[in-house]
């Protein structure tokens, strides 16, 4: 089933050249949608845009057949869209883990009783029930954006947007916080549309959307668009280093069988050899 | 600097510091009263008063030490009252023949430094056992009656929070661009009291822009978190009224009345 449908996306900040120039795509409910563009193609503008922070300067986009960008179902669509940012320090209201969980289904008007129970389903969720106590700017990074997920988790939303959310987090923080979101994905069957710019977090993905320049340049699973080693390069992007390596190898006449995406394919395809 | 607790909070297992917040900000306003309702020159009061502080730093678990230690803060100003008192206080008797201090002058140098003390004293115990957060808490539960003047309660008590939740975040922060600074030679040590000002406007202008950027993030974030002000917001925390307040508010009934029976008595 679709769930996010979006139409020929124009944003312009302050008429400006556009942010976004006629942006189509759709996402299935249960999909893993990996958005990968240089600095400035637009990425964040579009995260903006999937939960009404910013109204389509032209074109629609509908989730679950709600208009985004009205004021009237401005909550609603929010409710099911929940978005994470970079910064963990940045979205935190609260110094105790479990009133910064709170937050949302508090401004939802959520009774109480509900409230805590959200609160234990999206600590746990994110694998953080034994920190209810705990004060944020005492945890790590991957500590924290985990606990900016589970303030997201507590809307129970259907949609689950990552802008750059593991960019400012050390190599465990963010093997943390992307088992998360593949956990959530797998399953909580929610949806996630992940922005990125680390190629192994795009590997995990089922389907991935190239930005430019405001414009979706290919669309298609992970292995697909690694294919497009050198349109990639000429827009900024890299491969995973094992996709890399894999095709150099396959240039220099080894026989690499199947699919390399992330390392252990690599080693498995070399191990046969 | 990362370890820096802001205010001094004690954080023990106690029953005073169960109690709920706002019990406790109202309970320190009538300890205070109950030291200003201290007649002049009758001790015995202030007696009562310490009693009462040594009382709630045992049920507190709190070593006494980290109670006085408050005093150290406004120890210039008692010291400067009772000087100023000894030395200009020409009231009563001279102590000695010929001499510039009085007997009235003392007991006043006395009762002014008794008093101060004893303020600092409870009020420390206040914020000692409560958590700044749980002390913005009380703050929003007493400002309740002010939304029938539709003072925005709700609003401020978010500020307050707010505000508390970056102290350590821009602590940090601070401490950042100061390094940064050094490192490319800034000098924050040396020079007079102008010079080190000045030093500190490159550390203060990043702090502020950053700020800003913060401040923008954040706003974000709330908005995707579905926040639209206090109407039909509920609230999660919630600070039942216990029996160690009862007890608390009894305590404290007890030490105004012990206080307006010894002002009978003078010594
Ligand atoms: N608040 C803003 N005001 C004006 N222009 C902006 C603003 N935010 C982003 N832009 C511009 O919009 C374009 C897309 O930015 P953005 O969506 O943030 O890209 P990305 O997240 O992919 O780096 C950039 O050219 C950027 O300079
Ligand atoms: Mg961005």
């Amino acid at each position: 089933m679709e769930q996010i449908i979006a139409k020929d996306l124009y944003f312009t900040y302050d008429k400006q050249t556009p942010a976004l120039k006629g942006v189509n795509f759709t996402v299935q409910k249960g999909e893993y949608v990996a958005i990968i563009g240089h600095n400035g193609s637009g990425k964040s503008t579009l995260a903006r845009l999937l939960n009404g922070l910013l109204t389509p300067t032209l074109g629609t986009i509908t989730v679950d057949g709600i208009v985004v960008g009205d004021k009237k179902t401005l909550f609603e669509v929010r409710k099911r869209v929940g978005v994470v940012f970079q910064n963990p320090d940045n979205q935190m209201v609260a110094s105790i883990v479990e009133d910064e969980v709170a937050f949302g289904p508090e401004n939802l008007g959520v009774p109480r009783k509900e409230i805590k129970e959200r609160i234990d389903f999206a600590l746990s969720a994110v694998g953080m029930q034994d920190f209810k106590r705990a004060t944020p700017s005492r945890l790590s990074g991957g500590q924290k954006q985990r606990i900016a997920i589970a303030g997201v988790l507590a809307l129970k939303p259907d949609v689950l947007v990552l802008d750059e959310a593991t960019a400012m987090l050390d190599p465990q923080g963010r093997k943390e916080v992307l088992s998360t979101v593949q956990k959530l994905n797998k399953e909580q069957g929610v949806t996630v549309v992940a922005i990125t710019h680390y190629m192994e977090e795009v590997t995990k993905a089922d389907r991935v959307i190239v930005l430019s320049d405001g414009e979706m340049v290919f669309t298609g699973t992970p292995k697909e668009i690694f294919l497009k080693q050198k349109e990639l390069k000429n827009l900024g992007l890299e491969v995973p280093l094992a996709v890399y390596i894999a095709q150099k190898l396959k240039e220099q006449g080894v026989e690499i069988d199947g699919d390399v995406l992330t390392q252990s394919d690599l080693a498995e395809a070399l191990c046969k050899l | 600097m990362k370890d820096v607790t802001f205010g001094q909070y004690y954080p023990a297992n106690s029953i005073v510091h169960s109690m709920n917040p706002a019990v406790k900000i109202l309970l320190t306003i009538a300890y205070i009263v109950a030291v200003f309702m201290v007649k002049q020159f009758y001790f015995l009061g202030f007696a009562a008063c310490l009693l009462a502080v040594i009382l709630i730093t045992i049920l507190a678990k709190i070593p006494f030490l980290k109670v006085l230690k408050s005093v150290k803060a406004v120890i210039f100003f008692v010291l400067l009252s009772a000087i100023l008192q000894l030395l200009f206080n020409k009231n009563g008797t001279p102590l000695w023949k010929g001499g510039f201090i009085t007997d009235v002058g003392l007991l006043t140098a006395g009762f002014i430094t008794a008093r101060i003390v004893l303020m600092v004293l409870g009020a420390t115990l206040l914020t000692l056992t409560t958590s700044p957060v749980d002390l913005a808490d009380g703050i929003e539960t007493l400002l309740f009656p002010l939304k029938l003047i539709k003072f925005p309660v709700h609003e401020f008590a978010l500020i307050m929070s707010i505000a508390l939740r970056f102290i350590p975040t821009l602590i940090d922060e601070t401490d950042r661009i100061i390094k940064a600074q050094k490192a490319r030679g800034a000098d924050f040590d040396s020079g007079n009291i102008f010079k080190r000002a000045k030093a500190l406007i490159p550390v203060l202008i990043p702090l502020l822009i950053s700020s800003f950027r913060r401040a923008d993030e954040l706003a974000d974030a709330m908005d995707a978190r579905c926040y639209a002000g206090s109407k039909k917001r509920t609230k999660y925390k919630k600070t039942p009224f216990t029996v160690s307040d009862f007890f608390g508010l009894v305590f404290m009934a007890g030490l105004i009345v012990g206080v307006v029976f010894l002002n009978g008595f003078i010594i």
